[in-house]
């Protein structure tokens, strides 16, 4: 252990579902238990939080709980904390959680992300959607098109990978298949059935390339990762894992402007801050709130070249449980539900922990690569058990 | 597509853009010391930090750089399916719009189109929507 690096100790997750009632404070604080249990640490030994996005107001579905509510609500005294959506995607809350401990600001952190859009959607009066008028900021250059959700901006990445490299629909498939087939592993998981080929292959579109079965569904849930100092390790009773590197490079922006996703000088970058290479790596736990960003995620992080994907996860044998880089064991948002980012990182501990149960991948794995965000957000974590 | 559209709020920097349909021109923000094109539209170069940027009329032509057919409703009176596609301006190098490939079949659009802009006007905004030039 190295006194001045950061490790996850417990991690936490409540119950997935949609339309729950249980409220989502009490979500958070299920997960929370879950952790706290495992890292063996009291919440008088919490000292930080961080969370992303932060309560949003106008759209409490999407972000219901923030880091003022919880360290009020739980009795914590923070000697630091952070919740807020300007940050490289939802793992940038980790992120910042490890750079905090490195720096002495903190010992132990709760980083949390709750999700409550399917009990939001159920109860709109309670959960009202934002209202909109007239939009301003980045929103302005989409809405008038009606080009309001993110699968049609992300779709239009797909339709490049398909002119530019030959992406198929069968290729990208694998994503689907893969995650639906591994949920059904899960016993948390939202979606315990699996997906067959010509259920995909004649599933409705959505925004073209990508169809129903390439959307992650809106989900009610929370997850936590406890971030803890190197030198608060002997107060943790789990193995801790080490964040061996993170990295969250935008270089424009924009989701229109950008050449790229976000993911690809990310997932560059990550290797240049550690001594691993794409070979070392056991499980790929990368986000998937659609199914292409996955893809992208995997040839942006040197598991192939720029273009391959599609023939890399060709037959779903490459990233299966026992395949050469077993991919989103959890079920990924896809399977699992979207529990908004923290999910990979999560999942990621479970099976570095060998705690995996029915979904845990076979031999020894000691090192994991977790992923959040599309588009102009991106964050890659590098996590060791050393 | 007839249905109701989200409008932009409009400023200072984002007026020119969705108003110049209104004399029929496309209208980017264009650095004058360095003239890099800058959109979205704001008071400052990305490239060299100038404030000395003003709006200007570009051709109106464009390449599609890529497209997606949109199936989903997303509101109940929306009318499915239609064309969402980044559109690379012509004389302005960098510039990516987002609009609407219109009166074409659907899945007639394709990467490379060749498109020219065509107003719509709801309120007091221009939304700038592309059509192919055959
Ligand atoms: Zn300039």
């Amino acid at each position: 252990m190295s006194a001045n690096e950061a490790y996850i100790s417990g991690v936490g997750q409540s119950e997935i579902g949609t339309r729950l009632t249980r409220s989502p404070l009490l979500l958070t604080l299920d997960a929370v238990r879950e952790a706290l249990d495992e890292a063996g640490l009291t919440i008088g030994q919490i000292d930080g939080v961080s969370t992303y996005p932060g309560r949003i107001p106008a759209y409490l579905g999407f972000s219901p709980v923030g880091a003022d509510e919880l360290i009020d609500a739980l009795g914590i005294r923070a000697t630091w904390y952070a919740g807020g959506g300007e940050i490289s995607s939802q793992l940038g809350a980790v992120v910042a959680a490890a750079a905090a401990v490195r720096a002495g600001q903190a010992r132990h952190v709760i980083c949390f992300r709750t999700v409550y859009e399917a009990a939001a959607l159920a109860r709109p009066d309670e959960y009202p959607r934002p209202q909109r008028d007239r939009v301003d900021g980045s929103s302005q250059w989409f809405a008038p098109f009606n080009a309001i959700s993110a699968v049609t901006w992300t779709a239009q990445y797909a339709m490049l990978h398909v002119k530019r490299y030959g992406l198929k629909r069968e290729q990208l498939a694998q994503i689907a298949l893969t995650a639906r087939a591994h949920s059904a592993l899960n016993p948390r998981a939202l979606v315990r059935e699996p997906l067959t080929m010509d259920e995909y292959m004649s599933a409705r579109m959505i925004s073209s390339p990508l169809c129903l079965y390439d959307c992650d569904r809106f989900t009610d849930a929370s997850t936590v990762v406890i971030v803890s100092a190197g030198d608060a390790l002997d107060e943790v009773k789990c193995t801790p894992i080490r964040i061996a590197a993170m990295a969250g490079t935008v270089e424009r922006h924009s989701w229109d402007q950008a050449d790229e996703l976000a993911c690809y000088p990310t997932g560059a970058d990550l290797w240049k801050r550690t001594d691993y290479k794409p070979a070392d790596v056991d499980t790929a736990q990368l986000y998937d709130g659609f199914s292409f960003q996955a893809l992208a995620w995997i040839e942006a992080l040197g598991f192939c070249e720029l273009g391959e994907g599609g023939r890399f996860i060709e037959g779903g044998k490459r990233i299966a449980l026992d395949g050469e880089l077993p991919l989103n064991t959890f079920g990924g948002q896809i399977g699992a539900g979207r529990l908004h980012g923290f999910g990979f990182a999560h999942e990621a501990v479970v099976q570095l922990r060998g705690k995996g149960g029915a979904r845990q991948i076979p031999g020894d794995p000691r090192v994991a690569v977790s992923t959040s965000g599309g588009g102009p957000l991106a964050t890659a974590l590098l996590l060791a058990r050393d | 597509m007839a249905a109701t559209r989200t409008l932009p709020k409009l400023d200072a920097d984002n007026r020119a853009f969705w108003t110049g349909g209104a004399e029929g021109q496309l209208r980017l923000m264009r650095c004058q010391d360095c003239k890099t094109f800058i959109h979205p539209p704001r008071p400052v170069c990305r490239k060299c930090l100038s404030e000395n940027v003003k709006p200007e009329a570009v051709a109106g032509t464009g390449v599609v750089y890529s497209y997606t057919i949109n199936y989903q409703k997303w509101s109940p009176t929306m009318e499915v399916p239609f064309v969402i596609a980044r559109v690379a301006i012509d004389g302005a190098p960098g510039v990516l719009l987002t609009t609407n490939i219109v009166d074409c079949p659907v899945d007639s659009v394709d990467i490379g189109d060749k498109v020219r802009v065509k107003f719509l006007q709801q309120d007091d905004v221009f939304i700038p929507l592309f059509e192919k030039i055959n």
